[in-house]
């Protein structure tokens, strides 16, 4: 399968902090890919390089065969790359669905379409219905219908992650990276919830990158691993050959238990 | 949804005020219209208040409006009021074009008082021009509507017509620019910059725009102002315009485009009132009043208006 997105010889360092050392992976069309490392390991930034956030020291990242390294975060949305966050980045002083509305503004805007002079109430450009309808479609589809009157701000956290992820489908995203997307949710509820948002971003036909620390939830929704570590991609395999790498084991998935052995017993949102 | 009554509401204001003009003695009269005059600058503040930004200088483009249309009834004779209105607003425009590279860049405290530097940067300048007449101004010409002078009992009457048509105009299209997608950017630049730009929208343009926008409307409210006084002096770029302009936004509150000049009204009123009453304090008097409002209403008097539709 042709490859969306190559990222080839990236490299960033913070000071004396190497937080990506040399990393190279091609994501083919339509698949969903896993990040797994410990803290620190290089996922975020490798992310944040993608998205435009932190631009590679040496490297660079192609997109549909187009190079997009130098491109800004703004321009990478457009182009169909979007992204969530591990602390959910909403308009908080504004309801659900305003939320989602500001976003699919955007979307119309940059299609020029629903100005100033335009009349009537446009459609979304990709969604084909006026933009209330289409907020409140998205909104049911990740199960927010009844917190669309409240605002943000005082939502319950693990809603806000939906919604942070769901202000993504605004643009019809043809990749998405989804940042810790299960953070902050109780362990029981992580299927049920990584089983709606992947119902949801795949029901668009999005290309999914995300980041986990659950390896139960990785080996279940991952089509293949990338597996970090120290800056490095350690391990690029399907779930059932990564997860059982002895080097993944070793720096990966058996910190990564104690990790949520932790996370269990203490208050970590 | 709730329909929209704004355009009616507005509609209604006008009405009364056009029929209700001839009878009204002059001073109220005038008081409203320099009313209008401030609340077309105010009415920018509130665009601008709503992505969270505070411009401590926006006398700057009230300045402009008004010495434009002092110029130009004094370099070429023109006393056209609609001309002069439009010039007005068209050199704060592009002044605000101008300025808005730099100024789009800033936030918060930055925002406010590099816009403060650069309005009293004029305030000196315009200080120091003889040929402008220093800190006295100038007179401005007798103004005429399409080539007419109306006779002398009418000219008031007939420049709250002409401020109230422009302020209902220019009410009606922030109002709609206020439901486009950009206007709807401002709460969630205020908000959350980041998510703006990761929605792939760039929010610096977004308040580029809008400062170009209240500029303009700032521009306008200088040239009527100037009309309507028939006086223009350095004091319009003066901070403490600037500050009334802020205190006024912050009395009427962000809610809807009518708060601007229902807010540009009272201070008008209260300000009459308080200096009738106590000629040396009365500024305690406005002081006051804003200090009420901020406890009580801290979403400006609008919250009224709102308060009771929700219940």
């Amino acid at each position: 399968m042709a490859a969306i997105l190559d990222a080839h010889g990236l490299n960033k360092s913070f000071g004396a902090v190497t937080a990506a050392s040399d990393i190279n992976a091609a994501i083919e069309k339509d698949s969903v890919v896993g990040l797994i490392g410990t803290n620190g390991a290089g996922k975020t930034t490798f992310i944040n390089m993608i998205t435009g956030y932190l631009k590679p020291d040496r490297g660079r990242i192609h997109y549909e065969g187009r190079d997009i390294t130098d491109l800004t975060p703004r321009e990478i949305t457009r182009i169909g790359i979007c992204r969530s966050f591990q602390i959910p980045q909403l308009y908080s002083s504004l309801t659900a669905r305003e939320n989602m509305i500001i976003g699919l503004g955007v979307v119309m805007r940059n299609a020029g379409v629903g100005g100033f002079f335009s009349r009537g109430t446009p459609n979304v450009p990709g969604h084909d219905r006026p933009a209330d309808e289409v907020a409140d479609a998205i909104l049911e589809r990740f199960g927010l219908s009844e917190y669309r009157d409240r605002n943000a701000q005082v939502l319950p956290g693990g809603v806000r992650k939906l919604l942070d992820i769901a202000l993504t489908m605004a643009a019809k995203p043809r990749v998405l990276l989804l940042d810790e997307p299960t953070s902050g949710v109780s362990a029981e509820e992580k299927f049920a919830i990584m089983e709606m948002i992947m119902r949801a971003v795949r029901a668009e036909g999005a290309t999914v990158l995300f980041v986990e620390h659950d390896m139960e939830v990785v080996s279940r929704f991952a089509e293949r691993v990338l597996a970090f570590y120290d800056g490095r991609i350690i391990a690029d395999a399907p779930p059932e050959v990564a997860l059982s790498d002895r080097e993944v084991r070793r720096f990966v998935v058996g910190g990564e238990l104690h990790r949520i052995d932790e996370k269990r017993g203490g208050a970590n949102a | 949804m709730r329909p929209d009554r704004t355009p009616l509401v507005l509609l209604a204001i006008v009405a009364v005020l056009l029929a209700a003009g001839p009878f009204t003695p002059q001073w109220a009269v005038f008081l409203v219209t320099i009313a209008f005059a401030k609340g077309l600058v105010v009415l920018g503040l509130m665009i601008l208040l709503r992505c969270g930004l505070v411009s401590f200088g926006q006398a700057l483009y009230y300045c402009i409006g008004a010495y434009t249309a002092g110029m130009l009834g004094r370099l070429f004779d023109v006393s056209g009021v609609f001309t002069l209105m439009l010039a007005g607003m068209v050199a704060s425009a592009v002044a605000g074009y101008v300025l808005g590279f730099l100024l789009a860049r800033y936030r918060g405290i930055f925002f406010g008082l590099l816009s403060l530097a650069i309005s009293m940067i004029l305030y000196g300048v315009l200080v120091k021009s003889e040929t402008l007449g220093s800190t006295d101004g100038f007179n401005v010409l007798p103004s005429t509507l399409f080539g007419v002078r109306p006779a002398d009992e009418w000219v008031r009457y007939m420049v709250l017509v002409v401020a109230s048509l422009v302020a209902f105009v220019a009410a009606l299209l922030v109002h709609r620019y206020l439901e486009t997608p950009l206007g709807r950017l401002a709460p969630a630049i205020k908000d959350n910059e980041i998510r703006v730009e990761y929605m792939g929208a760039s929010a610096r343009y977004a308040i580029h725009v809008k400062y170009v926008i209240a500029a303009a409307l700032a521009g306008l409210g200088g040239a009527l102002a100037a009309t309507t006084v028939g006086h223009i002096d350095p004091e319009m770029a003066y901070w403490t315009t600037s500050g009334e302009f802020i205190f006024i936004t912050i009395l009427a509150g962000t809610g809807s485009v009518i708060a601007p000049f229902l807010g540009a009204v009272i201070f008008g009123v209260i300000q009459t009132e308080a200096f009738s009453i106590s000629p040396n304090t009365w500024q305690m008097v406005l002081g006051s009043a804003l200090l009420l409002v901020i406890v009580f209403l801290p979403s400006g008097l609008w919250s009224l208006f709102r308060r009771r539709r929700a219940t």
